[in-house]
């Protein structure tokens, strides 16, 4: 009977251990695969013009030369070509219109990827003095009762949707303005990396020996002064961690920015318009009917993939050197 | 003894619990005399810190006004009536009833939660328990860079790969043997975009969020509940099943409640394959919406100031849920995080 009891213990045993790494298998397979579609068929539609050019209405028509130039758009109004209709042959005839519809992909990404610096780069700004005090705050004063309350208030920013705080500014900022712009989408996109950036301050302070700071204060040092000299340099490269990893999931946004931003087709350097934005760019094409606009959603996946998941990996392999050095 | 007396020294992880294991000495608490300099210093830090707070009470006190005209005028039917209709016609008067969007967003999470709980806690127990060593580290950093794609990502691969395998491959099959008699999976497929697609997107998307807090919160499990499992003759998977999972139980949870929030208030995914429509259909093919989608689709367009602030007491719903199970979630994973600290001096 001990023996029958032994031999189903041990069957109960491997089918589990089985079942959780059949498990693990199952559920890494679909991700790798979306990693492999986006990588094999966004990098199809990599071209050179897809980095130095702007949005081109899909069309079959010649490039422009110096006898019939394109039609110049003002380069002030975002939605300049925005209205211009596919152009197909002179003739006018269906046929045509069915080439416009399969016409090879045309344009870049470059506004895009202007842009989505831009309002990441500028959001980071907003979060990046009240992210790190925040985590100063939390990390040098940790037990006073106020910390826990900023603990929570920052576990509510990070858990509440992306939509939210698209919402928030679009009340606050472009109701208020009757404007979009890209500084409304780097305040929304600031609401979500502000707790990233908080946290992880924190656990980085958290993580230089205490040593540290009693060596500074037998020194004489205020508590201010060590965490200015002696903490936060020893603390420096996690905190950059932090704040890459808020980078780049303030880059990967979309919902905020639809709300906020609304998108452009051209280059624009006036943050207090409208600004065109990766992500926006890879919506847009993906809804859009022409199969030459849905691979440059593919390629425009690809760039901010590749933006999101280098930043990612960077971190990872700095934090785990760090990890090792400092202990 | 076959024991292993394992590896596991502090070790930096998400919530950066390890860092801890000492206590910090009293003078770094703030509760020592401030020297010269220092007063300014401690009230910066709480100015800024309090800016988070702040900025949670503008969150939450904006939704709440903005939606006031709304909330007046339709109370509950906001939520629960049928018919979203934000423009007057001859025969349908102004009505925003947001059940059709409420219902997708509770469906498309119940879908979701219900495929990726399970297989990301296997993931969780596989990569804390059961994993070689050397698969460890490189399956670990594959789930955490997973977690960080873009969702509009997930939308771009469900569009146009998943949408058209999984109808072609499921849907239509299954709509014309099962769909017969079970109105959930009834026909006809349009255009594949639906609840049931939607769910199985975010299934995916929540699955490292869920599985990486799960290993982190069965990291924290002392040795000692194994060991002592292991020395009176148990296999390693009852070791797992009676002393590491009853141990850590109340942090899973709290881990797939975190995954609940996000599967509720994900956005892009849910726009790009729900199919936004706001009909009621039996059908889990057929398309819906969203709360979360709704409010991207319509808030921008939105024809009235009753239709703006209708929108945004959805968005309020929608917070007011995810700060919920937030709160929940948080509080299970510090009880155990409480409890373990307790086992371990």
């Amino acid at each position: 009977m001990r023996t029958f009891n032994y031999r189903r213990r041990k069957l109960v045993d491997q089918l589990m251990r089985g079942l959780s790494a059949l498990a693990t298998g199952c559920a890494v397979i679909p991700l790798i695969a979306i990693i492999g579609y986006v990588l094999t068929i966004g990098s199809g539609a990599m071209s050179w013009s897809f980095f130095t050019d702007v949005y081109q209405p899909p069309s079959n028509a010649p490039e422009p030369t110096a006898d019939a130039p394109e039609v110049a758009y003002d380069p002030n109004d975002p939605f300049a070509n925005l209205t211009v209709e596919p152009v197909g042959d002179p003739t006018g005839s269906t046929e045509d219109v069915t080439n416009v519809y399969n016409a090879a992909p045309r344009g870049g990404v470059l506004h895009g990827i202007l842009g989505t610096l831009t309002i990441a780069g500028i959001g980071l700004l907003f979060a990046l003095p009240i992210g790190i005090f925040a985590g100063i705050y939390l990390s040098e004063f940790r037990n006073e009762r106020f910390a826990t309350i900023v603990r929570f208030c920052c576990d509510v920013l990070s858990g509440s949707p992306s939509i939210v705080a698209g919402v928030t500014i679009y009340v606050l900022v472009v109701l208020q303005t009757q404007q979009f712009s890209a500084v409304a989408g780097s305040m929304a996109l600031a609401i979500l990396m502000i707790p990233i950036v908080t946290r992880t301050t924190e656990e980085m302070l958290k993580l230089v020996p205490e040593t540290m700071r009693e060596a500074a204060r037998g020194l004489g040092a205020p508590t201010w002064y060590s965490t200015f000299t002696v903490v936060l340099p020893a603390a420096l490269p996690g905190i950059v961690t932090g704040v890459m990893l808020a980078f780049a999931r303030g880059a990967g946004e979309t919902a905020p920015l639809i709300l906020t931003v609304l998108g452009s087709n051209i280059i624009s350097t006036d943050i207090f318009k409208p600004m065109a934005a990766l992500p926006l760019l890879t919506y847009r094409y993906t809804e859009s009917p022409y199969p030459g606009e849905n691979t440059q959603a593919w390629g425009a996946a690809f760039v901010l993939m590749m933006l999101v998941l280098l930043m990612n990996i960077l971190v990872r392999v700095a934090t785990r050197k760090s990890g090792g050095n400092s202990r | 003894m076959a024991v292993r007396i394992s590896i596991r020294t502090a070790h930096y992880d998400v919530e950066g619990q390890m860092a801890q294991q000492s206590t910090p000495p009293q003078w770094s608490t703030g509760k020592s005399p401030l020297r010269h300099g220092d007063v300014p210093f401690r009230a910066g830090t709480v100015a800024l810190a309090s800016a988070v707070v702040l900025l949670v009470f503008a969150v939450a006190w904006m939704l709440y006004t903005s939606s006031q005209e709304a909330r007046t005028a339709f109370g509950w039917d906001l939520l629960f009536g049928s018919t979203w209709n934000p423009v007057e016609t001859e025969l349908n008067p102004v009505s925003f009833g947001g059940w059709p969007a409420v219902r997708g967003t509770l469906l498309s999470a119940l879908i979701a939660l219900i495929i990726a709980a399970p297989l990301a806690v296997a993931i969780g127990i596989y990569l804390a328990e059961l994993c070689p060593p050397v698969l460890r580290t490189p399956l670990s950093f594959l789930v955490e860079l997973l977690a960080a794609v873009p969702s509009v990502i997930y939308g771009v691969w469900g569009v146009f790969v998943f949408v058209p395998f999984f109808s072609s491959a499921v849907a239509e099959p299954l709509s014309a043997t099962v769909g017969a008699i079970v109105p959930w999976f009834a026909g006809p497929i349009a255009t594949g975009r639906g609840l049931i697609v939607t769910g199985i997107i975010l299934a995916l998307m929540i699955l490292p969020t869920i599985a990486s807090l799960t290993r982190d919160v069965l990291r924290l499990v002392p040795n000692t509940q194994r060991e002592a499992m292991l020395a009176i003759g148990a296999t390693r998977w009852e070791t797992i099943w009676l002393a590491v999972i009853p141990y850590s139980r109340a942090g899973i949870i709290g881990a797939i409640m975190l995954g609940l929030g996000r599967a509720l208030g994900e956005t892009m995914a849910a726009t790009m394959l729900v199919g936004n429509t706001q009909r009621i259909s039996e059908s889990l093919f057929a398309p819906a919406t969203t709360a979360a989608s709704l409010v991207a689709n319509e808030l921008t367009n939105s024809v009235s100031s009753l239709h703006e602030s209708a929108l945004i007491s959805v968005a309020f719903a929608l917070f007011g849920i995810t700060l919920f199970l937030n709160f929940g979630a948080r509080l299970l994973i510090w009880f155990v995080e409480r409890n373990t600290r307790g086992g371990r001096s």
